[in-house]
């Protein structure tokens, strides 16, 4: 016969409604972990998706995701001089934020090298690539846009044709994708007044050079973009990402274009240990909240289990009286507690399931997680059964006399 | 060593038990030199004044609360020698003995067959025999018909039969029984009684009844009465005598 059933089916109500607030606890320890997991989900998203060998940013930065990067666009084709690389596409990244039908909006702007990248190989749930050099975005669902929506941004507007998943920046924010001239556009968009003032500045400088009295050509085109100024303006992107030829070395490719004074070079075991470091903090932040729920959980499963335990006295003296043995009274306590354990454990992952979905930033709960908290959990509850099985150890038959 | 009992030895047999609480300036002699013997199928009640030294006497024989003198023999097998015991006591008084209160003391969260089902599991029982058992035993004390229901169901009376019931499970050679009828009414009080009569004879157990109520004494084979822990045949006894039932 099992006694710690018994008990439990006589206090239903009272050990569901303890089970639930376990429960809820658990769910919080569930759910930190699954924020630090969505995190670095988050982070690595992209950098695994990309699948590039080498990232080249600018000399010194830890760029482009956990730094700001810069470098010129044209180091793209000085990487394809590099023997063995067999790719070279050039990437910008950068977070913005807009006002869309009244509400804030953030987005991580990912350029992509159209037409080689045309983002096919992002998981896309709707829609399709991007199909042209221009106007056309990818949107992660977690930005909230649809399909066909059309978005301004800078003085252009964008049509969102492809809605990905699981697409955010370390922030958490949503990426979208553009082509690299687009995303360059919306990085460098200022103002029409900002524009003018700014060519009439560079005209006005232009005229007290040298230069623009020898060459009035050029005095012609300050007046336009600065992009169309090859001597005076250059576009500068995030960092270029290298894919090396089959049977060529990454790491002596790698070392030819570290031997280059203005650039850096990560492989991308290392980028990605970077984006983790940028990360770290809230690692920790998350790992010691996560230790003083679990020694929480702890601390009130044993004063439930104590109390349990308290309730029984006399119960336990009259078996003991009997003549049971101890084991049949830890059992009574222990048995308890792991249902306990296991009914909050069940609980907290089912509460999960349901209520993570809403939290604003991704919840990953991965089955290794689950596992770990499941032994966290299986040791809390034996740990917190032993203050109810030293009460339970200590009461005497002739209790049952008072 | 497994303790050998012998069927033909009295169910209970104390020597010079002496119970001293205390020390010093706070000593309390609670019973002093008590010796008697209980036959198989005798039915003895105990009597006195409280703080006489009944409970005292009932739980040291119960093996709860050891003498802090003298020896006491169970069914032919020595198990306590002072304070020492001689056995497992937990052990033995799983095997051997059989408990009734003034409350009954029954486990709420267990059902009436449930509470005598659990005295024989705890003798290593299977399961499926403990029920069978238990329920011969409700059928026997006449609250089969309670069996399923927790003992917040019952009346008090039925409470204290399923505790008989239960006390009886495991064929104790001696059945100790503490105010069993304080909560009842007379008529119920009396039924229990005659309860133990009639186990203690079918079942050849020694029981031994503490108790107040003197309108049910005519039920026992021999009455003691306890005054500063000392053991003497009671007054209640010669009328007993009268009775022509059984004498000191």
């Amino acid at each position: 016969m099992n006694l710690a059933i018994r008990d439990v089916r006589h206090k239903l109500s009272r050990f569901l409604l303890t089970a639930a607030g376990i429960g809820l606890l658990l769910m919080i320890v569930m759910g930190m972990a699954g924020i630090y997991q969505g995190l670095s989900e988050d982070a690595l998203s992209f950098l695994e998706r990309t699948k590039a060998d080498l990232w080249i940013v600018q000399r010194g930065t830890r760029g482009p995701f956990a730094e700001i990067s810069r470098i010129p666009w044209n180091v793209e084709d000085r990487a394809y001089a590099v023997t063995g690389v067999a790719t070279a596409r050039a990437f910008v990244s950068h977070t913005i934020q807009r006002e869309y039908q009244g509400k804030p909006l953030r987005i991580v702007v990912q350029g992509l090298a159209w037409p080689m990248d045309d983002g096919s190989e992002l998981p896309l749930i709707a829609g399709r690539a991007l199909g042209q050099a221009h106007y056309e975005m990818l949107a992660d669902r977690t930005l909230g846009l649809r399909l066909n929506d059309c978005i301004p941004l800078g003085k252009d507007v964008y049509t969102v044709v492809g809605i990905t998943a699981g697409m955010a920046g370390p922030s958490g924010d949503g990426m979208a994708f553009f082509t690299i001239p687009d995303s360059i556009a919306i990085q460098y968009d200022t103002p029409g007044e900002a524009v003018r003032l700014e060519r009439e500045a560079r005209r006005s400088r232009l005229e007290k050079q040298d230069l623009g009295n020898v060459q009035p050509i050029l005095l012609e085109r300050a007046a336009g973009p600065s992009s169309e100024l090859p001597a005076l303006g250059t576009q500068n992107v995030s960092a270029i990402m290298v894919n090396v030829a089959p049977g060529a070395d990454p790491a002596r490719v790698a070392k030819i274009i570290s031997a280059w004074s203005d650039v850096t070079v990560y492989p991308n075991d290392v980028q990605r240990e970077l984006m983790l470091n940028s990360i770290e903090r809230n690692r920790k932040q998350l790992g010691m909240f996560r230790t003083l729920l679990v020694i929480i959980s702890a601390i009130i499963m044993a004063l439930i289990l104590y109390t349990l335990t308290l309730d029984k006295i006399h119960d336990i003296a009259m078996l003991k009286l009997m003549g049971a043995r101890n084991r049949v009274v830890v059992g009574l306590i222990l048995q308890q507690a792991l249902l306990l354990g296991a009914l909050g454990y069940g609980l907290a992952y089912c509460m999960g399931l349901w209520v993570f979905p809403f939290f604003p930033r991704r919840v990953a709960i991965t089955s290794e997680n689950l596992l770990q908290l499941a032994f966290v959990v299986l040791a809390i509850s034996i740990l917190s059964s032993l203050l109810g099985i030293w009460k339970a150890m200590s009461v005497q038959p002739n209790e049952i006399l008072s | 060593m497994r303790p050998i009992i012998k069927s033909e030895a009295p169910s209970v047999d104390a020597q010079s038990l002496t119970k001293v609480y205390g020390r010093g300036n706070t000593e309390v002699v609670a019973m002093r030199e008590v010796s008697f013997q209980v036959q198989r199928g005798e039915v003895v009640a105990l009597v006195g004044p409280s703080g006489a030294g009944k409970s005292t006497l009932l739980t040291a024989i119960g093996l709860i609360n050891p003498p802090t003198s003298g020896r006491i023999t169970i069914s032919g097998c020595p198990v306590m020698s002072g304070p020492r015991p001689l056995v497992d006591i937990r052990a033995f008084r799983r095997k051997h003995l059989g408990f009734v209160f003034q409350k009954a003391n029954l486990i709420p969260f267990l059902s009436a067959l449930e509470n005598v089902q659990v005295a024989l599991e705890i003798n290593d029982a299977p399961s499926r025999k403990a029920r069978k058992r238990a329920m011969e035993l409700l059928d026997y004390l006449g609250v089969a018909n309670r069996s399923g229901n927790p003992p917040s169901m019952l009346s008090g009376g039925e409470q204290q039969r399923v505790a008989v019931a239960r006390a009886l499970a495991n064929n104790p050679s001696l059945i100790l029984a503490d105010e069993p009828t304080a909560a009842l009414d007379s008529h119920r009080g009396r039924q229990v009684m005659e309860l133990f009569r009639m186990v203690a004879h079918e079942q050849k157990a020694g029981v031994i009844v503490v108790t107040h109520d003197h309108r049910a004494l005519n039920v026992f084979d021999r009455i003691f009465e306890m005054e500063d822990g000392l053991l003497k045949p009671s007054f209640f006894s010669s009328i007993r005598t009268f009775d022509g039932l059984t004498s000191l």
